[in-house]
C-alpha cells in the first residue's frame, strides 16, 4: 500500500470557517471559480432544458444515416439517421443525474466509514482501513466494471457500482480529517458530558468537516462524470436506444468522416462538464485548504487508484 | 512503516551507509508479505463475484434458453456442484499452477487469451509511462524554475483542464485530428492479426500512447513542480546559490535529488492510473490488450477471464507500490520514507 500521507493539518480550514454557501461564494469570487461555475451551469442548462426544446424525437430516424447538417437536422443525422441535435439535447440529463446520485452515494458511504474509523479508532478503524487498502488495489473503472458484471448493466446498479468505487478514497480523506477534529477541546468536552458517540460524530465532528467534504464532493462529481460517461461509452449503463452522450460518441464514431458533429458535439459537452467541475473544485480547494496546498494536491490525485498524494 | 525504518536508522552505528541494505531488505520483505495478504483478500473478493452472480452462475451465463445438458456441463466446468470453499480452492489452485481454466465465451484456455493481451498492455503501459515521466518531470522542473512566469501559469491552467478530461474524449479528439477528419496520417484502430504483438507495428502504438501521455503528463508536471518549488526554497539551495554555484548545478546536484522521493511516488501513482486507463484507451483503438479483453469479457459475462484480468491488475498495483516504496526509500539519504 502507498504510505498514508499526513494530510490532517492541511485538510482543515486554516482561516475561514463557514457554511456551504459561504465557501461556494468565496470560490465563485475567484476567476477560475467563476469560470468553472459558468461552464458547469451552461452544460447543466443544456442538459436540463434540452429535452423540452428538442425539435425531434431522440429515437426517430428522420434523415439518412450520417447525413450532414441540413435544415431538417441542424447537426446532421447519426448512425440510424436520428437527429443529432435532438439526441444531444435529450442525452445529458440522465448522465448528470447518474453522476450526481453516484457522487452522493459514494461520498455518503465514504464519509460515514471514514468518520467512524477516525473517531472510534481501535477495531472499527483497523477493519475499515484494511478494507479500504484492499479495495484500492482495484483501479476504479475496473472495480466498477467488476461490479457491473455482477449486478448487470442497469442504470441504478451502475450508479451503485460507481458510488461504491468512490467510497474507499473518500473514507481515507475523511478519516484523516476526523482524526484532527477529534482531538479538539469541544469534542473532548462533549465526551465528558456523556453524549453518545454516534451523536458526537453527527453533531460535533461532521459539521466541522465541511471544507474537506466539499472538495471531495467536487472531485468525486468530476470522476463520476468521467467514469459514468466512460461506462456508457463502453456499452455499460443505459441500454442502446437511449440518447446518452457517452453512447453517442461510441456508436457514431464509424461515421466520423461523414458527419463528425455526431461525435464532436457530445464529446465537447462531456469535456466542458468535466473541465467546469474540476475547475470549480480547484477554486473550492483554494479557498478552503489554501492556495499552495491546492496547487500541490491538484485536481487529479483521486483519479488515481492509489492514495491521495 | 516510516517510523519503523526511521528508528532503525536512528539506532544504526555512526556510519549509516554501512547498514544501508538492511532497512531496504526489511522493507521489501514487509511489503511483499503485505502484498501477498492483499492479493489473497482480493482473490476472495474476485471469486465472490462468481458466487454473487444472481441465481446460478451457469443460468446467468447461458441464459434461460439453455438446455439442461448445457447447464449441467457448465456447472461441472465451474465446479458449481461442489461447496463454495471447494470452488475457491480449485480456482485459486488452478491460477497458482498456471492453469486458470477455460473461457466461457469461446472455450479457449484463459491464459491463451489473457497472456498475449497482458504482454501487449505491458508494452503500452511501459512506453506511455516512460514517455509521460520524462516529459512531465522535465516540464515540472522548468515550471518550478520559472515560478510565476507565463509558462508556469499557462501550464497550470492547461493541466487543470486536461487532467479532468475522460480518456475517450482525448482519444476521439486525436482520431479526429490525425486519423480521420483533419489529417489521415495514423491508423484510427489497431489491425493487429491475432498472435502478433504490439511492437510488430509501432505506428499503431502512437495514438494510444499519445492519449495516455496527454492525460497523465499534466499531473506529473504539477506534482514535480510542487516538489521542486519546495526543494528550491530550502536553505541548502540558497546556500549553494549564495556561494556562486551555477544554476544548472544547483538544480541538478542539489534540488533535484531532494525532490526525487515525492516525484517517485507520483510516477508510481501514474503507472497505477495507467493500469485503469488502458481499459478505455484499448477499447477505443481496438488495441489487443487486457483492457479490451476485460470489456469483451464483461459484456459476455466471461467470468474466468474477468477474474484473471482483475487479479493481474491487482497484482500490478501491489508490485508498483512495492517498487515505489523501495525506490523512494533508496532516494532518501535519511533512509526514511517521504513524509
Amino acid at each position: 500500500m502507498a504510505t498514508t500521507p499526513d494530510i490532517t493539518a492541511s485538510v482543515l480550514p486554516a482561516r475561514r470557517r463557514g457554511g456551504w454557501a459561504a465557501i461556494v461564494r468565496q470560490a465563485a469570487s475567484l476567476p477560475r471559480g467563476r469560470f468553472g461555475l459558468g461552464v458547469l451551469g451552461l452544460v447543466v442548462a443544456v442538459a436540463v432544458v434540452g429535452p423540452f426544446v428538442a425539435p425531434h424525437s431522440a429515437t426517430a430516424s428522420i434523415v439518412a444515416p450520417f447525413a450532414g447538417p441540413s435544415g431538417q437536422a441542424l447537426l446532421g443525422g447519426d448512425m440510424l439517421g436520428r437527429d443529432v441535435l435532438s439526441r444531444v439535447l435529450d442525452g445529458g440529463w440522465v448522465l448528470l443525474a447518474m453522476a450526481a446520485a453516484a457522487t452522493a452515494f459514494g461520498v455518503a458511504v465514504g464519509t460515514a466509514s471514514g468518520v467512524a474509523a477516525g473517531y472510534l479508532q481501535g477495531r472499527p478503524d483497523g477493519f475499515i482501513m484494511r478494507t479500504v487498502d484492499v479495495l484500492l488495489a482495484f483501479p476504479q473503472l475496473v472495480f466498477a466494471l467488476l461490479l457491473v458484471s455482477i449486478l448487470g448493466p442497469t442504470v441504478w446498479l451502475t450508479v451503485l457500482a460507481v458510488g461504491l468505487s468512490h467510497a474507499p478514497q473518500v473514507a481515507r480523506v475523511m478519516r484523516a480529517a476526523t482524526l484532527d477534529v477529534s482531538e479538539r477541546d469541544f469534542v473532548k468536552a462533549t465526551e465528558l458530558l456523556g453524549v453518545k458517540r454516534r451523536r458526537i460524530m453527527a453533531e460535533e465532528i461532521l459539521p466541522n468537516l465541511v471544507s474537506p467534504l466539499m472538495v471531495e464532493i467536487g472531485l468525486r462529481l468530476t470522476y463520476s462524470i468521467v467514469i459514468i460517461a466512460g461506462l456508457s461509452f463502453l456499452g455499460f449503463g443505459q441500454p442502446p436506444p437511449a440518447p446518452n452522450w457517452g453512447i453517442m460518441i461510441n456508436e457514431n464514431r464509424q461515421g466520423l468522416v461523414l458527419n463528425p458533429w455526431a461525435v464532436v458535439v457530445p464529446a465537447i459537452l462531456i469535456a466542458l462538464l468535466t473541465i467546469g467541475a474540476s475547475t470549480f473544485t480547484d477554486a473550492v480547494a483554494r479557498v478552503t485548504i489554501g492556495i499552495d496546498r491546492a496547487a500541490e494536491t491538484g485536481a487529479l490525485p483521486a483519479l488515481v487508484a492509489g492514495a491521495e498524494p | 512503516m516510516s517510523l519503523n525504518t526511521a528508528l532503525v536508522s536512528g539506532a544504526a552505528p555512526p556510519r549509516p551507509r554501512a547498514a544501508a541494505p538492511h532497512p531496504v531488505v526489511r522493507l521489501i520483505v514487509q511489503r511483499v508479505a503485505l502484498g501477498v495478504v492483499t492479493l489473497a483478500v482480493v482473490s476472495v473478493i474476485i471469486f465472490a463475484a462468481t458466487v454473487a452472480l444472481p441465481g446460478n452462475a451457469a443460468t446467468a451465463i447461458l441464459g434461460h434458453s439453455a438446455t439442461p445438458a448445457q447447464l449441467h456441463a457448465l456447472e461441472v466446468q465451474l465446479h458449481l456442484n461442489r461447496s463454495v470453499f471447494d470452488q475457491y480452492g480449485s480456482w485459486i489452485g488452478g491460477i497458482l499452477t498456471g492453469n486458470p481454466g477455460r473461457s466461457l465465451a469461446n472455450g479457449l484456455p484463459v491464459w491463451s487469451i489473457v497472456g498475449p493481451a497482458a504482454l501487449n498492455s505491458a508494452v503500452l503501459v511501459a512506453v506511455s509511462g516512460v514517455i509521460a515521466s520524462i516529459v512531465g518531470v522535465t516540464l515540472g522542473v522548468v515550471a518550478a524554475l520559472r515560478k510565476d512566469s507565463l509558462f508556469d501559469h499557462a501550464s497550470s491552467v492547461i493541466a487543470l483542464a486536461v487532467t479532468s478530461l475522460p480518456e475517450f474524449v482525448v482519444a476521439i479528439t486525436l482520431i479526429i485530428l490525425f486519423a480521420t477528419v483533419v489529417w489521415q496520417v495514423l491508423p484510427a484502430v489497431s489491425l493487429l492479426a491475432p498472435g502478433t504483438y504490439a511492437w510488430a507495428n509501432p505506428r499503431e502504438l502512437i495514438l494510444p500512447v499519445a492519449t495516455l501521455v496527454i492525460v497523465t503528463v499534466p499531473y506529473i508536471t504539477r506534482m514535480t513542480r510542487a516538489a521542486m518549488v519546495e526543494a528550491l526554497a530550502s536553505d541548502y539551495v540558497e546556500m549553494a546559490r549564495l556561494k556562486g554555484m551555477p544554476v544548472r548545478r544547483v538544480v541538478l546536484a542539489h534540488a533535484l535529488p531532494n525532490a526525487i522521493a515525492p516525484v517517485v511516488q507520483v510516477l508510481g501513482l501514474t503507472f497505477l492510473y495507467l493500469a485503469g486507463g488502458i481499459v478505455v484507451v484499448e477499447y477505443v483503438f481496438a488495441f489487443p490488450g487486457i483492457g479490451q479483453s476485460l470489456v469483451n469479457a464483461v459484456s459476455n459475462r466471461d467470468v474466468p477471464v474477468i477474474q484473471m484480468i482483475v487479479l493481474l491488475l491487482a497484482g500490478f498495483y501491489v508490485l508498483v507500490n512495492i517498487i515505489t516504496d523501495v525506490v523512494a526509500l533508496l532516494a532518501t539519504p535519511r533512509r526514511r520514507l517521504p513524509r
